[in-house]
């Protein structure tokens, strides 16, 4: 199976978390541009209330107008606007990651991924015996359970455009949910500096539409 | 009194000149422990290092100005971004601060010099020492290259077979000492040197800071020591912490780092905010607004910063739970934050600001700091951080909140107190022109790099691909980087030429309140030739006179009868006089000591192991120089400290300063400890291959011998104790508290028959809390030696048993930590046997 040219983003956004191609990449993607909205509004208010602080003029300093002006910046801006603007976003940001788990599902998929200095090893469970260096074939559209770890130094597994990482560490396994909207290539990196072979240590992951991963799975494919 | 009225100031000046001054020439350099002059020369060292750093940057910068740069191999970029952070926080940001409170503090207090300042001198030249090792390693080409964070296995022996591991283990760690004397240093200053009548509530707030920066100092640092220690233990003897085969586990270090590493950013920004809370005001003719709020922002900040390491790891698989609460938490502290920013708005609103060249500094802070804590609350989300992790839009962040943060403001600080500095005013006016290339070179060098870290850069890569989409965006920062280090350069420039050949200034030009600007300018080694007397925040405001009343000696101590170095303690919340310290001379074995503890310190990278044991004996043998110099032999009773008032010297008082500085130096033992017990239950419970296959016997001989030796240690040094108090024969006490510890050194020892160190990480975390323990066994029993020769010289009496009261507290500590260690040795080995 050919991968269909469309799902190839241009080679600029190849690695690009802001052009997401898979749903948990997507709602980071949106969680980050709401942000950054709100962010921006957060800093113009700061540099307006700054600005205006050199307009205007010396303002009443006895005991009284402290109290008053306590209120307002300490009582009203420190503490109540922040709080509000910090809780709704937590809120959301904990409502996010709760849906990002990798809860079970008919129809869950799981692979295996091992880093090393400097490669990629990746298994099939329900393919015992495959395995492949350097790329990973999953199906396009179903929920994918990476397991991840490693057997040198600690790697991090990511694939930008699918979601986010996922440290691969010595003893242990991760788990991280990937899921791609549509077949294709998507370009994976580690995410872990790991010595002088960080920079190229990377690989690709093949989403194959249900026939190709089948065929994939029955070895009919390399 | 009337002798008093006629003593000139001049005179006075004169006198007390020749009682503090440094010794003449560059012998003067070794010997000084004066605040001024240290404080002066680690400026001058830390302006150094942040040189070193930014021209490391600009390499950075130069190899990824264009794709598939050759100018250097990943072998070489990989030592020089490891050491351009390693420097501009270890060798540069910490330091700094440091070296400012140094100088600046017993101005603000209104005392002569800081508590300890042999100890002042020792911590400079362990920074000085050690920064210059650094250097050699990275001129050699020899330099650490594991990242900032050294995370192992990458740093462990397997996968860095050189000595660059071990020189960022062991040299970090030696400069560290440079970083926990300071702390204690500045804790017990704050709370015992003051002006009298300055009471808690009317410290300056800049003192508030550096008090909350300090004890956070001495909780924070313990944890990276601990794992420092360990690391190289384990490089060295092959003691499995970090290898998941044997029980280790590569995630303790993170916890045990960024148990530090996260306070630390903390421990960076509030010196930067105790200044902004200083200068702003001034800038603005009016007072701070809100004073107990900021005091308590900076507390909950501090507080709350030992809460959140984990969202450094939040990549790691931790359990979704945890992420939750570290998530949380980790936008918890921003409410702290955004008080202080609002109260310093609020102030700029009460006052009428102007545009000085500091306020200048500190609006280039607001802008970019605000901008840096905005992305870092949206790193501490947890899944925008999965993508943030580890790519430039962290590199980013990081620059925006460290040099928004923390550079910017200490600019403003510097021009701010150049005239208590050097004593001159600024003449030439370079500083607005290099402000604005500083502001236009930062931000078009970081601001685009968040976004070119969204599109997939990752941090720490030696080069990239052309037609990466990343290109140009990595030019325009390279190109603002230069402009950048430019406008550095000339802020660098600006403040050396006004320091050395503008006008000299007048006292006081800021007209700000603070009693650092009541002495004359430059401030003379003594500070101050009186202690005074305040009654408000802004001494200076309330009584302009006060400047001259101090220099006429008509504040405490105004009479430098006993010639010699004395300074006056107060008590810790109302400020009332309450004893006369007398000051240590003019020394050379800081110098000596830390040259010999860096042998010690050093000698291991090349497994010297013999070279390293005999300095450890030089640097106790020059400990027991520096600690027999001090005291007395004779009581003096109570003495005119002026005004009317009779005070004991520190002698002749139950908790001497010795006895506080001790305190705090076991609050990071204890830390140490702590984190040394957290390892311990954390790889059991979470690290791979737990439980070990042989578990360690109590047996009885051990425990016995731990309660006898326990009992012996504290009750012998009790009797002690009562014995110098009634001016009875204290002997019997003070051998029976040396067989005690004897004692418990061999039950530690139980230990090592137990277990074979390099065979689980269990085995090798028993050696270290055995070892522990062992080690302060033995600093208690060479203390207690020391007490006896004391007492022999007639150092002790009824009224000076201050001494005794250091080391039984010394002896206390390792009681305790030999109780409870070899408790959680020997725990999992009773439950074994106790029957189901
Ligand atoms: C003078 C202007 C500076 C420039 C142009 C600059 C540039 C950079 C760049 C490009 C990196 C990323 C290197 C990489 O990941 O490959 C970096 C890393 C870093 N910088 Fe700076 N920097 C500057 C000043 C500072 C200052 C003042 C501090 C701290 C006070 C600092 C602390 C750090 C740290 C901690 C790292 C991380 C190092 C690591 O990944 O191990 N930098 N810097
Ligand atoms: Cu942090």
């Amino acid at each position: 199976m050919v991968p269909t040219p469309l799902a190839l983003a241009g080679c600029e956004e190849r690695l690009s978390a802001v052009h997401p191609a898979g749903p948990a990449a997507d709602l980071i993607a949106t969680l980050w541009w709401t942000m950054l909205a709100g962010a921006a509004a957060i800093f113009l208010l700061v540099v307006v209330l700054l600005v205006l602080a050199f307009r205007r003029g010396e303002g009443p300093s006895d005991a009284g107008a402290d109290r008053q002006r306590e209120m307002v910046w300490v009582k009203g801006f420190g503490l109540g606007f922040t709080m509000t603007v910090l809780a709704a976003l937590t809120a959301w940001g904990l409502w996010i990651g709760e849906r990002l788990l990798p809860r079970p599902g008919p129809d869950v998929v799981a692979v295996e991924a091992e880093g090393r200095q400097w490669s990629w090893r990746f298994s099939y469970p329900d393919a015992p015996g495959r395995t492949t260096e350097n790329t990973l074939h999953i199906p396009a559209q179903r929920p994918i359970d990476v397991r991840i770890t490693s057997t040198d130094v600690i790697h991090s597994f990511w694939v930008p455009r699918l979601a986010g990482k996922l440290d691969a560490i010595p003893g242990h396994v991760n788990v991280l949910r990937v899921e791609a909207w549509e077949p294709g290539e998507y370009a994976g990196v580690s995410g872990e500096f790991s010595g002088t072979g960080y920079r190229t240590h990377g690989f690709t992951v093949i989403a194959h539409d249900a026939a190709g991963w089948d065929a994939f799975l029955t070895g009919e494919m390399p | 009194m009337t002798e008093k009225r006629r003593m000139t100031a001049l005179r006075l000046h004169k006198a007390l000149y020749s009682i503090w001054r440094n010794d003449p020439g560059w012998k003067g350099v070794f010997t000084t422990v004066n605040n001024n002059t240290i404080g002066n020369m680690f400026i001058l060292g830390a302006t150094g290092m942040f040189l070193a750093g930014g021209i490391l940057a600009m390499l950075i910068r130069a190899q990824l100005a264009s794709p598939q740069s050759a100018f250097m191999g990943p072998e070489i970029y990989n030592q020089v971004f490891t050491m351009h952070g390693t420097i501009m926080m270890f060798l540069f940001a910490i330091p700094f601060f440091e070296a400012l409170t140094i100088f600046l503090l017993p101005g603000m207090l209104g005392t002569r010099d800081l508590a300890f300042p042999r100890l002042s001198a020792y911590g400079f030249w362990c920074y000085m020492i050690g920064s210059t090792i650094m250097i050699i390693a990275l001129v050699a080409g020899v330099a650490p290259d594991g990242g900032w964070f050294m995370y192992p296995p990458l740093s462990s022996s397997a996968f860095s077979p050189g000595i660059n591991a071990d020189i960022w283990l062991l040299g970090i760690s030696f400069i560290e000492i440079s970083a926990i004397s300071a702390a204690v240093e500045v804790v017990v200053t704050v709370l015992r040197y003051r002006a009298v009548g300055m009471s808690l509530d009317k410290l300056p707030i800049f003192a508030w800071y550096m008090l909350v920066v300090a004890v956070m100092i001495l909780t924070a640092f313990p944890p990276m020591i601990l794992g420092s220690l360990i690391l190289e233990l384990e490089r060295a003897f092959d003691m499995p912490f970090f290898q998941a085969e044997n029980g280790g586990d590569s995630l303790l270090w993170q916890h045990l780092f960024w148990l530090f590493g996260h306070p630390e950013v903390y421990i960076i920004f509030l010196p930067a905010a105790g200044v902004v809370s200083t200068v702003l005001p001034v800038m603005a003719r009016t007072t701070l607004l809100g004073y107990g709020w900021v005091v308590a922002a900076a507390i909950s900040l501090a507080v709350l910063s030992f809460g959140l390491w984990v969202h450094h790891m939040f990549a790691t698989g931790i359990p979704h739970m945890g992420l939750a609460f570290f998530s949380a938490v980790s936008t918890l502290v921003a409410v702290p934050t955004g008080v202080q920013i609002f109260i310093w708005i609020g102030t700029l609103w009460k006052g009428r600001p102007e545009l000085h060249l500091p306020m200048l500094w500190i609006l280039g802070f607001f802008v970019t700091f605000v901008m840096g804590g905005l992305t870092g609350v949206m790193v501490a989300m947890v899944p925008f951080d999965w993508q943030a992790h580890d790519s430039y839009f962290i590199v980013a962040h990081l620059h925006y909140v460290l040099i928004g943060g923390y550079v910017f403001p200490m600019i403003a600080g510097i021009y701010y107190w150049l005239p208590v500095l050097t004593g001159r005013k600024r003449f030439f006016r370079m500083g607005e022109t290099a402000f604005w290339l500083v502001m236009v070179g930062f931000h078009g060098t970081f601001l685009l790099l968040h976004w070119v870290g969204l599109l997939g850069m990752r941090r720490r890569i030696d080069t990239f691909e052309a037609g990466s989409g990343w290109e140009l965006i990595n030019l325009l920062a390279s190109i603002s980087g230069f402009v950048l280090a430019i406008g550095f350069g000339l802020v660098i420039l600006d403040i050396a030429v006004n320091a050395f050949v503008a006008v000299r200034g007048r006292r006081n030009p800021w007209n700000a309140g603070t009693l650092e600007w009541g002495t004359p300018i430059p401030g003379p080694a003594y500070n101050f030739a009186s202690i005074p007397v305040v009654n408000s925040r802004y001494p200076l405001h309330d009584h302009p006179d006060l400047p001259v009343q101090i220099a006429r000696g008509e504040g405490f101590l105004g009479e430098p009868v006993r010639n010699r170095r004395e300074t006056l303690a107060v008590s810790v919340s109302r400020g009332e006089p309450e004893f006369i310290a007398v000051f240590p001379q003019n020394s050379i074995v800081p110098f000596v000591m830390a040259v010999v503890t860096s042998i010690m310190f050093m000698a291991p990278t090349f497994k010297w192991w013999w070279l390293s044991g005999i300095s450890a004996v030089g640097v106790t043998a020059l400990a027991l120089v520096w600690a027999w110099s001090g005291g007395s032999r004779e009581d003096e009773g109570l003495l005119d400290a002026g005004r009317g008032v009779s005070l004991p010297t520190h002698n002749e008082i139950p908790h001497p300063p010795g006895w506080w500085g001790s305190l705090f130096l076991l609050l990071a033992d204890s830390v140490l400890f702590g984190s040394l017990l957290f390892g311990y239950a954390f790889l059991w419970t979470v690290a791979p291959n737990w439980p070990p296959p042989r578990i360690l016997e109590p047996g009885v001989l051990g425990p016995v011998l731990a309660v006898g030796g326990a009992g012996l240690a504290s009750g012998g040094i009790r009797l002690a104790d009562r014995a110098i108090r009634s001016d009875g024969s204290a002997w019997a006490g003070v051998l029976v508290s040396l067989a005690g510890l004897v004692t418990l050194m061999a039950a530690a020892a139980t230990v090592f028959r137990g277990t074979t160190h390099n065979a689980h990480a269990y085995d090798a975390t028993l050696w270290v809390i055995a070892g522990y323990i062992i080690f302060h066994a033995t600093l208690a029993g060479i203390m207690t030696l020391f007490l006896l020769f004391r007492i022999r010289a007639g150092y002790l009496s009824s009224r000076r048993f201050g001494d005794a009261r250091v080391v039984r507290l010394w002896i206390d500590y390792a009681v305790l930590v030999a109780a409870l260690g070899l408790g959680a040795a020997w725990l999992p080995g009773i439950l074994a046997e106790v029957p189901r």
